[in-house]
């Protein structure tokens, strides 16, 4: 017995409807080509016609903003460390916001994110309605719940931790769900097979799997962060963003301290990208002076 | 046509591959056998350009493969087909689109974007799959056949690219005995029938011995026997494995031939 002697007896017939299934999704690829085509053109022209100034007469001018920024933070550039380090504890708030926000944000998304994945859910009844709640903490902007606990427990940092966080929560629950749903379920069952709880199982079979990608998604969720609760700041929040609303109004001649903040705000993302990778490098691959094994 | 010159691979301190030289001058079917972590993996990744070679020369037909950049290195892959050990199929993509990846070299990044292959392509890929006795599974997922049939997928692949030489990196080790058979019948198939080259990494010495016109043993990054499959004894083939006397070849034979119960296992059962 050859391989390659056999032959099917319907090999036409297998080749004419796999050429009418290729043609049929080949039309299906245009008529969603065309669709998504319509719906950009659809979807800019609504904007613009919505748009209270008129897009296209407004497109020139959107650079002033930025020459004027950078104008001046070139003529007295000299001044710029100054500003940074005038500024440099503000910052810290603003990113100290963000930090224990994305900490208590990825704890609580990452308990709910395994009460939510389907195959792992102690309770299966809960999986719906816990998902319309983070879909409802997703959904609800967080400067609108700042607002309102400024409201009632008045300025500072801590409102704003705690509507970055709910917000987190919401976020960081569907991604972390969506991670555990391609964990392999075998550690799992393995651990099943000896009694383990299901925390157990949880914290031996799943979480190891999938940590790197809880760790690149919380570290994203971090930087995203650090910039909500820089926003926070300019309805009363505290930290940089109150400082940046100050330099940045128009005909204050506080454009080079904007500048500074800008400069601080970009240096800090670039740090916690660069920490990202180092950190997960090594939850990936080890420690780096593992040897490299053929 | 073709020739390996001290050809090496370092991985830091590591040595994978230590001065490999060997010349071939007909398509004929070689077999590579030696122990894991000899080098066997790195020398056919290299063969392809998978692996960038540290030093040596790899020349087909007089042209060093191992200098080739760019497009230049990705027209030489196109002909220098690869299987593996666990297929390297695209999983969730039909069969038939999976064999037409072998033109890859020819099209454009925006009509594989689309999905658009001539039709002539398409109809030689299900002639190429029927002639692995697989044309029924043309429409079903790649993820949904089993490790036989996947591994036959991967041989359409790399017949859909007209290679001349087609490298097999451990291509039966994941396999039942009855589709290695199949496997490797279909690569000395294509060898005989085709007149193409095959070089195929094996972890056991029967299937090297019955299916190959030729052997070369790697034992921890040097070749240290080159060879005919009579020339290939026990002795031999103890020295390959660095084993001692105790090692005997039916125990890990996948031949269904030669799976007779030994008296001691069937005394114990």
């Amino acid at each position: 017995m050859t391989a390659t002697s056999h032959t099917n007896p319907d090999r036409a017939g297998i080749q004419d409807s796999y050429l009418a299934l290729a043609r049929s999704k080949r039309w299906m690829n245009l008529v969603l080509l065309i669709l998504f085509v319509a719906l950009l053109v659809g979807g800019f022209n609504t904007a613009g016609d919505r748009n209270a100034g008129g897009f296209w007469d407004g497109l020139p001018n959107v650079l002033d903003f930025p020459a004027d920024v950078i104008a001046e933070a070139i003529e007295r550039g000299h001044l710029l460390p100054g500003y940074m380090a005038k500024y440099l504890p503000s910052l810290i708030e603003t990113v100290n916001i963000a930090a224990a926000s994305t900490l208590l944000g990825a704890m609580i998304g990452l308990f709910l994110s395994l009460m939510v994945t389907r195959g792992l859910a102690p309770l299966p009844w809960l999986v719906g309605p816990l998902r319309r709640v983070l879909d409802l903490l997703r959904a609800v902007p967080e400067i609108v719940i700042a607002l309102v606990l400024i409201f009632m427990l008045g300025g500072g940092p801590v409102p704003a931790m705690i509507a970055i966080a709910l917000h987190t929560i919401g976020a960081l629950g569907k991604l972390f769900s969506e991670v555990n749903e391609n964990a392999s379920l075998k550690p799992v069952e393995g651990l099943a097979s000896v009694g383990a709880s299901w925390s157990q199982r949880m914290w031996l079979g799943v979480i190891p799997q999938v940590a790197p990608n809880y760790v690149s998604y919380a570290l994203l969720r971090f930087e995203i962060n650090i910039r909500a609760s820089a926003i926070l700041g300019f309805v009363g929040a505290g930290g940089i963003g109150y400082d940046l609303r100050n330099t940045m109004s128009w005909g204050q001649g506080k454009f080079d301290e904007a500048a500074a903040i800008f400069l601080l705000l970009f240096l800090t993302i670039v740090i916690v990208d660069q920490l990202s990778s180092v950190f997960r490098n090594r939850l990936t691959h080890g420690l780096p002076s593992a040897k490299v094994t053929l | 046509m073709l020739q390996l010159q001290a050809v090496t691979k370092t991985f830091g301190a590591n040595t994978a591959v230590h001065a490999a030289s060997f010349s071939v001058d007909r398509p004929m079917m070689i077999g590579i056998i030696g122990s894991s972590g000899a080098g066997k993996s790195t020398l056919l990744r290299m063969m392809n350009c998978l692996t960038p070679a540290s030093s040596g020369e790899i020349l087909v037909n007089g042209r060093d493969i191992t200098k080739l950049r760019g497009s230049e290195k990705r027209d030489w892959q196109s002909h220098c087909a690869m299987i593996f050990q666990q297929f390297n199929l695209v999983p969730r993509l039909d069969v038939v689109s999976n064999v037409l990846h072998g033109t890859l070299n020819r099209r454009s990044t925006l009509s594989t974007m689309f999905n658009i292959f001539p039709q002539d392509d398409i109809v030689h890929a299900i002639d190429i799959l029927d002639r692995l006795g697989i044309a029924e599974h043309a429409p079903k997922r790649a993820e949904a056949l089993s490790g036989g049939q996947q591994q036959r997928v991967a041989i359409a692949r790399a017949l859909m690219q007209d290679p001349t030489i087609i490298l097999a990196d451990e291509p039966i080790a994941s396999l039942d005995p009855m589709n290695a058979q199949l496997v490797m019948q279909a690569l000395r198939d294509i060898h005989e029938q085709d007149g193409r080259m095959v070089i195929a990494n094996l972890h056991t010495l029967d299937t090297a011995r019955r299916y190959c016109d030729r052997v070369i043993g790697m034992r921890q990054g040097r070749i240290v026997f080159d060879g005919t499959p009579a020339q290939l004894t026990t002795g031999v083939a103890r020295d390959i494995y660095g084993a001692d006397a105790s090692f005997s070849e039916a125990t890990t034979s996948t031949q269904i031939e030669t799976l007779e119960p030994r008296p001691k296992v069937a005394a114990a059962l």
